[in-house]
């Protein structure tokens, strides 16, 4: 059975929390990491608007119009939950206290840099917590298709305005996984049934390839 | 404190007015204020909220009739209307990340003249902004926000003013609530005093300056 690319993803992020992680997700893919964390594994979920605890999406019927995530949906809070304001809510996040923010991207660079936020003229949605997620969180997991409309999204430098200055950490694409030790892209694992070869080709950032370089586990 | 009629504390403001808004895609938006607004055809506001929500929900529906000439927010993504009447030069939008948003409002209710934060520092958001180096860290200066009127929606209100929140609704409320010259408040609940136990009163009743009266 192939796997879609956004499963992929999500799978290959969801092993990278551990039990008693303070994990903030985005939007998108980012938002499916939570169906794939095995049970054994207990994270705290953060939704930016004021909840740690972030539950499941309520069956029908059963939604209460106070207690919602961060796109103003409707979500359950699980036992041992606890809300608070927004100040509150962005210490947590800028004070270094969530573990892993795992967020979508429109551009990444060589270097790790990330913009996420907004194409000039095109698309200006606002860059919401992103920037303040980016800065502040311990370690920044980075979700997305390797590639949009057959463009590459990892690149030399980014040329959409950044998110912030701080390099991500880790990069997750149906093809590849890639970190940045010492500044520069390096290709960790590759995707399921695809080839270094490939990775490199769907890539414009010129990529560090180690000698061994193993086929993600999912 | 006083309790009024949802007419008569929209009344108060005028044209021109800057306004807090509580709510985090209107979840937490003290709706009946909002239409009430929108009634009055209060107009050339300036809003400062997290977000302008959607077309037809919460701060979408000030946006929706044109009487909105500034917002100052963190994301406008989800209304397209929004995002129309910026592009057309009918509304000014400054764009702030949300984490910064919150504590320039917290400053202004906390008497503080700005906070110093790194996000935004090598981005466009630095632009035009001081910038200071603490402990060889840099950080931006970000001024701290008032407001004219904060309009706040709460759970629980006593006949005193003092204010409890439930779940996400909390959101910017409790902080906007100390940030306007003139709060005016609406609560899903208006009970008697005592009936808030001291220590889940979140916002004590002095910041409160009106209760829009229920049913």
């Amino acid at each position: 059975m192939t796997m879609d690319a956004q499963t992929i993803i999500a799978k290959r992020v969801a092993r990278e929390l551990r039990s008693g992680m303070l994990v903030n997700l985005g939007i998108g893919i980012p938002t499916m990491v939570a169906n794939y964390i095995p049970s054994d594994v207990r994270v705290f979920f953060q939704s930016e608007n004021g909840l740690i605890g972030t539950g499941a999406i309520p069956e029908e019927g059963m939604a209460n119009p106070l207690l919602t995530d961060a796109g103003g949906k409707p979500v359950t809070a699980l036992p041992g939950a606890c809300t608070f304001d927004s100040a509150t809510s962005f210490g947590l996040i800028r004070g270094g206290h969530v573990d892993v923010t795992v967020l979508g991207a429109l551009q990444v660079d060589a270097k790790g840099q990330l913009a996420n936020w907004m194409i000039p003229g095109k698309m200006v949605p606002g860059m919401g917590g992103a920037m303040d997620l980016v800065t502040g969180a311990k370690r920044v997991i980075i979700a997305m298709q390797h590639t949009a409309k057959g463009k590459p999204k990892i690149v030399k430098k980014c040329g959409l305005p950044l998110t912030s200055v701080r390099p991500i950490d880790l990069l997750v694409t149906e093809l590849a996984v890639i970190a940045f030790p010492d500044g520069r892209a390096t290709l960790m694992e590759t995707g399921p049934g695809v080839t270094a070869e490939q990775v490199v080709s769907a890539t414009e950032a010129e990529l560090v390839l180690p000698a061994k370089i193993p086929e993600m586990q999912l | 404190m006083k309790t009024v009629s949802v007419e008569n504390a929209v009344a108060l403001i005028p044209d021109g007015a800057t306004l807090m808004v509580g709510g985090f895609m209107a979840v937490g938006t003290p709706e009946r204020v909002i239409d009430e607004l929108v009634r009055q055809g209060k107009k050339n506001l300036t809003i400062i909220a997290n977000d302008t929500a959607l077309p037809g929900r919460g701060i979408g529906k000030l946006v929706d009739k044109g009487l909105v000439s500034r917002a100052v927010t963190s994301h406008i993504g989800l209304n397209p209307e929004t995002q129309r009447q910026m592009l057309g030069g009918k509304m000014a939008v400054d764009l702030v990340p949300q984490g910064t948003l919150i504590e320039r409002i917290r400053a202004g209710g906390f008497g503080l003249g700005g906070i110093l934060t790194p996000t935004g520092v090598g981005t466009i958001v630095e632009e035009g902004k001081q910038k200071v180096d603490v402990n060889g860290k840099s950080y931006l200066v970000e001024t701290a926000l008032r407001a004219d009127f904060a309009l706040i929606s709460a759970f629980l209100a006593d006949y005193l003013g003092n204010l409890s929140y439930a779940l996400t609704a909390r959101n910017f409320n409790p902080v906007m609530a100390m940030a306007g010259e003139t709060t005016i408040v609406t609560a899903q609940h208006i009970v008697p005093v005592g009936l808030i136990a001291p220590d889940h009163v979140v916002t004590p009743a002095p910041l409160v300056d009106y209760l829009v009266a229920n049913g």
